[in-house]
């Protein structure tokens, strides 16, 4: 595992970078730890406010610590439609937590999610950003056994 | 069905998005090399005459806005790819890149040309990581054949915020900072990235240029409606019998597209109410489906052509529930910079939650069309101002409070 500091060098004097080295970080981390987000503003020379506010803002970016695949439901309007809904009560039912929470084994967190782009294939769902279509409830514990 | 006309999906599934080899065969670069042999003053005329607006939601011309940035005084210029689309239901600048990548790249270069910019940035939403593997592919060839010339193209990720849509806000995310949208003036052309003037574009919109140099600006303008020519890739979901893309002329009607193309409503249904152009759409009733989709056409009926997503609910739905899926959308994609929309989006998302309850009252309906219409005027930016227009079409053309019809 890269540590974040070896992360940040990779990405310091990159105008912008911020958002790309906070993409690298969570690669590794799955979140950005507080003295990740700390180091972050040392090394891109900003106020810690500044690599806070960036950090909080992006609902792909998380500051709070997450399983190690990261399952996204999309809950806008075609996927609501299509039946999301059943879709999330089972999620929760085979993996035994509520949506927002992460197995006590960390290897799954649930996650709402607005439109990820698969809307021919409603309802759908992401697993650490790779898309499922179509899903049924019927189809989740195949789906969950991949990972 | 009916018939689409193919010109940004022209190569979709015909050719192999990982071999530039395949995109030149089908006379890809040709058009930029044909750029190159007009001033770029000409090249901006050209694309001027087309007619071409852009096609990610607000129909500028995009002949005038390249005038603006040519016009625009500094060394360094910028030609920038929004890829962020987030429009619920949308998800054709994702189909348009994967059967095509290389054309958005010829789209940059040519643009870059044409206001003397070097570089170009791809700014591509984080929920398409394999959207840009393909693009990554297609710069690494098209740099190692060279036909860019000296154009460097670059892929900026988001990091999952709508509001990014929004040019300035999109800017600001490619700054590192928080994609909070800028006041304008000053626009992007004249000041954009780090200050420096910058033309933000669409994939669509790019994915047209290369064709329009390539067959002329009298053909392009010839295509579907005058006052928005061209084609535009709609998005079909819902309840319709085709769950797909389509590619058509801009004069093709709502009614065409729902029951030629979209094989119409699924299970043999009556249609209830159909959303054109994402969540900031207006809920069209099924009296204005003669209505053609062109920008200024779709204005008119009080709707938007957005970004083509075409949302279709069949009357057995609940429209409540639907419209306050939608108010929850802006609510959770609201940036906070602005106190209307802030607190707007959620004042609206709440009214909407009692309404689906079976609580809403004739009151609750007069002060969700006093908020919107205060918030259409207040906000910010085009989120806060679009976010109460399918509220606010719903009140009007729809009975939200009626339990039977829902």
């Amino acid at each position: 595992m890269n540590s974040y500091k070896d992360i940040l060098s990779k990405h310091k004097g990159l105008p912008g970078g911020i958002i790309q080295a906070y993409h690298a970080i969570q690669k590794e981390f799955n979140y950005l730890p507080e003295e990740a987000i700390i180091a972050t503003a040392k090394e891109f020379g900003i106020p810690t406010k500044d690599a806070y506010e960036v950090a909080t803002f992006y609902s792909y970016l998380s500051t709070k610590p997450r399983g190690k695949n990261i399952i996204r439901i999309c809950e806008s309007a075609p996927c609501h439609l299509a039946g999301t809904n059943e879709i999330v009560a089972t999620l929760e039912r085979e993996l035994g937590i509520r949506m927002g929470d992460t197995t006590p084994d960390g290897k799954f967190t649930l996650e709402f999610t607005q439109c990820i782009g698969q809307c021919q294939g409603t309802p759908a769902i992401t697993i650490n950003r790779k898309p499922y279509v179509d899903v049924t409830p019927e189809k989740v514990p195949t789906i969950l056994a991949e990972y | 069905m009916g018939v689409e006309m193919r010109i940004v999906l022209r190569n979709y599934n015909k050719i192999d998005n990982s071999k530039i080899d395949d995109y030149i065969d089908t006379g890809g670069y040709k058009a930029l090399e044909k750029a190159y042999n007009l001033e770029p003053i000409e090249l901006i005329e050209e694309l001027e005459k087309s007619g071409l607006r852009g096609r990610g939601g607000a129909g500028f011309n995009t002949g005038r806005k390249l005038r603006f940035t040519h016009g625009a005084s500094g060394e360094e210029k910028f030609i920038l790819c929004n890829a962020d689309e987030g429009e619920p239901g949308t998800y054709k600048d994702r189909v348009i890149i994967q059967g095509d990548p290389h054309a958005i790249l010829e789209g940059m270069a040519i643009c870059g040309y044409a206001v003397g910019a070097k570089k170009g940035i791809i700014y591509l939403r984080a929920e398409y990581p394999y959207v840009a593997d393909i693009l990554k592919t297609a710069i690494l060839q098209a740099k190692e054949k060279g036909v860019l010339g000296d154009f460097q193209i670059e892929i900026c990720m988001g990091a999952g915020a709508y509001v990014c849509g929004e040019e300035t806000a999109l800017i600001e995310s490619i700054e590192g900072k928080r994609g909070e949208p800028r006041s304008k003036p000053p626009y992007p052309p004249v000041s954009g990235l780090w200050g420096k003037p910058t033309a933000v574009f669409n994939v669509e919109t790019l994915a047209n240029i290369p064709q329009i140099i390539e067959k002329g600006s009298a053909w392009f303008a010839g295509i579907g409606d005058p006052s928005y020519p061209g084609t535009k890739v709609m998005t079909l979901t819902g309840d319709l019998v085709n769950k797909t893309f389509i590619e058509v002329p801009t004069d093709t009607t709502i009614r065409d597209i729902i029951y030629k193309f979209g094989g119409g409503i699924a299970d043999g249904k009556q249609l209830q109410a159909v959303q054109i152009g994402g969540n900031s759409g207006a809920l069209i009733s099924p009296e204005y489906l003669d209505t053609s989709i062109a920008f200024d056409a779709m204005q008119k009926i009080g709707a938007t052509l957005g970004s083509g997503a075409v949302f279709v609910t069949d009357e057995s739905r609940n429209l409540r529930d639907v419209v306050c899926r939608i108010s929850q959308f802006f609510e959770h994609e609201s940036c906070g910079k602005c106190t209307p929309c802030r607190e707007g989006t959620m004042r609206i998302h709440d009214l909407m939650q009692k309404i689906c309850t079976g609580d809403g009252t004739k009151a609750d309906l007069d002060l969700l069309t006093d908020l919107g219409e205060m918030m259409e005027v207040s906000c910010f930016c085009g989120l806060g101002q679009a976010a109460p227009v399918p509220i606010l079409s719903a009140v009007k053309h729809f009975n939200l409070l009626d339990e039977e019809r829902g």
